[in-house]
């Protein structure tokens, strides 16, 4: 502190706390151009488009309305700024359109069928009910999704518990043994997770049920959705084992661990929250595949609730088969299926987005907060030890 | 002193020097686990052999009995005059999933250069978390949406580019005319839903890869007085060219076997044609999806035709997808993930 004042009163007076010169703001100019480009573009796309040339469709009227938009904003960039700056703002413009499409889309298909399976699900009898009752002219307040529910959560989860422990131990192999041999398995897992769905059912039906004699049942569904699952199972885990810092392993090994030791007690736990999330990501995306269960699940109107045995739908199936029927009404209960799938998925997305998120190690707010308290519990005892035995020490004396 | 020593005593010519080999000894325990890791991760290779071998044992009867025809034939009947191949099927398929790659690649690279290179940081992490869920939308939802919320939308669309750029081959349309009924169900159509579902996969291995593009390049291309595009000119699209390419292909295989959402959308037609707009197209996956109830017996001929053309399906997507692989790893080796 002292030394503080001294350099000071004896240096030259200190600058004003610099400020970081900001890149990038944004300028009138800009979004001007930006919002005068969109309204003219809509105009002269309304004018020319549903006037002046026959055309017709909503969404033929908006891409000529993104064509005439980017036409627009690169003519009056041109005007005010230089050639360089232009072809960078065109870009800019064209990359960000790309995040709102996607998003747009995500939201589009999501709220889509939320809002045409309200339809079927504002009757709360359609979770409790089966397909069972259900004839070709039922009204909707008959027939639901209860057995598919089912179907699907045992499915999912018999998956899971097939696909993860296999997954889990070929992604350590990857990052821990890893080397020169292990390049070619990484190669066929990424070839893998973009392998045709339809596949994983075929080869079950080929393999479990026509040669072992396995019959069609949800636990030969849950095969064929392991088999979709293990690659990205895998894929997602080794990204996660790969960020655990190479320093806790050398420490573990430091302190003479072995390299299973280390993997058991240094490398899992530290990357828990980042496996929980490929796990839970994984059941995401197992959960909404019909393909594969198509050709083995068979298809059961009633409820089964043992896998093992009999004919057992899952939601994705469901909704195809209604989807497909030629009955008014069916279409409305698959979207109701759907209302419930999204659901599910969006329940375990955000699951996944809880747990994970963080860096290997990072703690999450609770953790630290629990963390923190057993801390302050240890610290309380230790000066309780310390005044104990000062006053012992004290009583001897 | 040390200069007398080293004139004095010469060190003899030793042989070249050779680094000494390093050899971890493990533990018994050690071995054990590593033997177990080593076998779980072989037996993808495990997995995909047997998927091989159990689709060729079972799709022999159909080889055996249509022998090279079932590369040329068209149709598709599996019952008393057996008469079936792929030439109709494959091909379309083809069409849908280059259809499909033609939107989705440009769309995919603009949204992974926009969370990259453009987005503020705290909106980067959303539009991840969009296009992972994009990624995880089931594909029965994407039919759904396609079949009742897209298709009744996109067909004034289908028909103005029948109508006024129906001289370009493949918008080119058998009659002219703006029925419905003949722009639904076409290669087109699917082929945009197949795109949807292809965006996720492009967009996120390339942005892996374009984030990885080295800064102190990035910074010397701003020291140069490059403006943000031509940094990402100049930089990002060079750096990241391999990534891109075995994105599309990974996207190829996943376009070539998508089943439901097409299933649900397409006519099936039998004769191949480059009209993509026209109402009617194919593909094995969705064929084997349509087929297979027809056939719950196993010796069946109609079962091996299927099992047939799903090995066709395996095969191409194998080799598409590990030529992918291939090429995304050799982008990525050196760089954060080197082993």
């Amino acid at each position: 502190m002292a030394a503080d004042t001294e350099t000071t009163q004896t240096a030259a007076p200190e600058p004003a706390a610099d400020t970081p010169l900001r890149l990038r703001t944004v300028t009138a100019e800009g979004v001007l151009t930006l919002a005068g480009a969109a309204a003219g573009a809509l105009g002269l796309d309304w004018v020319l488009y549903e006037r002046v040339l026959p055309f017709s469709g909503v969404l033929g009227f908006w891409v000529s309305w993104y064509a005439l938009f980017l036409v627009l904003y690169t003519a009056v960039a041109a005007l005010q700024w230089d050639k360089l700056s232009v072809r960078d703002k065109f870009c800019s413009v064209a990359f960000t359109t790309g995040g709102l499409l996607a998003t747009a889309i995500v939201i589009d298909q999501v709220a889509y069928t939320l809002v045409r399976g309200w339809a079927a699900v504002k009757f709360p009898r359609f979770f409790t009910q089966t397909m069972a009752d259900e004839g070709p002219l039922s009204p909707i307040q008959v027939g639901g999704v209860a057995h598919a529910l089912v179907g699907t959560l045992e499915q999912i989860l018999l998956g899971t518990a097939l696909a993860v422990p296999l997954g889990l131990l070929a992604a350590l192999y990857l990052a821990e043994v890893g080397g020169r041999a292990a390049r070619p398995v990484r190669t066929l897992v990424d070839a893998m997770t973009a392998l045709p769905d339809i596949i994983a059912g075929l080869f079950i039906l080929a393999f479990c049920v026509l040669t072992l004699g396995l019959p069609k049942s949800g636990f030969a569904a849950s095969l064929a959705l392991a088999i979709t699952m293990l690659p990205i199972v895998t894929r997602a885990s080794e990204a996660v084992l790969r960020i655990v810092p190479g320093t806790l392993r050398e420490a573990s090994y430091a302190l003479g661990g072995s390299q299973w030791r280390t993997v058991l007690n240094v490398v899992l736990p530290t990357a828990r929250s980042g496996l929980a999330t490929a796990v839970v990501l994984a059941m995401a995306r197992g959960i909404g595949e019909t393909a594969p269960v198509l050709l083995v699940a068979g298809y059961a109107r009633g409820m089964n609730t043992n896998p093992f045995h009999g004919w057992q739908t899952s939601l994705p199936l469901y909704i195809y088969y209604e989807v497909t029927s030629p009955v008014p009404d069916d279409k409305i209960r698959a979207f109701g299926g759907g209302f419930a799938l999204v659901l599910l998925v969006l329940v375990l997305f955000t699951i996944a987005r809880r747990i994970g998120g963080g860096a290997p190690g990072e703690l999450t707010r609770r953790q630290r907060r629990r963390l923190e308290k057993q801390d302050a519990a240890r610290q309380i005892e230790a000066g309780q030890r310390l005044t104990n035995s000062g006053a012992a020490e004290g009583a001897e004396a | 002193m040390p200069a007398e020593a080293n004139t004095r005593i010469m060190p003899p010519a030793l042989p070249e020097d050779t680094p000494r080999a390093i050899v971890a000894h493990h533990s018994t325990g050690d071995r054990i686990f590593r033997g177990t890791l080593r076998a779980s991760g072989w037996s993808v290779f495990v997995i995909t052999g047997l998927i091989l071998a159990f689709l060729i044992a079972r799709a022999a009867k159909a080889f055996r009995f249509m022998g090279v025809r079932f590369l040329t034939t068209s149709s598709w009947v599996t019952l008393s005059p057996q008469h079936f191949g792929i030439a109709a099927i494959l091909p379309f398929g083809i069409m849908i999933a280059l259809i499909a790659l033609i939107i989705a690649v440009p769309t995919g690279i603009a949204i992974a250069l926009y969370i990259s290179e453009y987005a503020p940081p705290r909106l980067k992490r959303s539009l991840i978390a969009v296009i992972d869920l994009m990624a995880a939308i089931p594909s029965i939802i994407f039919g759904l949406w396609g079949l009742l919320f897209l298709e009744p939308r996109i067909i004034g669309f289908d028909s103005w580019l029948g109508r006024h750029l129906g001289w370009i081959p493949v918008f080119n349309f058998r009659q002219n005319t703006s029925v419905a009924a003949d722009y639904a169900g076409s290669t087109f159509i699917a082929g945009v839903v197949v795109s949807l579902m292809v965006i996720p996969i492009v967009t996120s291995l390339s942005r892996q890869v374009f984030s990885q593009a080295p800064q102190g390049e990035r910074e010397g291309a701003y020291a140069l007085g490059a403006t943000r595009w031509g940094m990402v000119r100049t930089v990002v699209l060079p750096f990241g060219r391999a990534g891109v390419i075995g994105a599309t292909m990974l996207g190829l295989g996943r376009a070539l076997g998508e089943t439901i959402a097409v299933t649900l959308i397409i006519t099936p037609a039998w004769d191949f044609n480059f009209r993509v707009l026209q109402a009617g197209s194919n593909s094995i996956a969705s064929r084997i999806a349509v087929d297979f109830p027809s056939f719950p017996q196993g010796g069946s001929m109609g079962l091996s035709a299927l099992m047939a053309a799903g090995l066709v399906l395996f095969a191409m997507t194998l080799i598409v997808n590990t030529i992918g692989a291939i090429v995304i790893g050799r982008s990525r080796s050196g760089l954060a993930t080197a082993d």
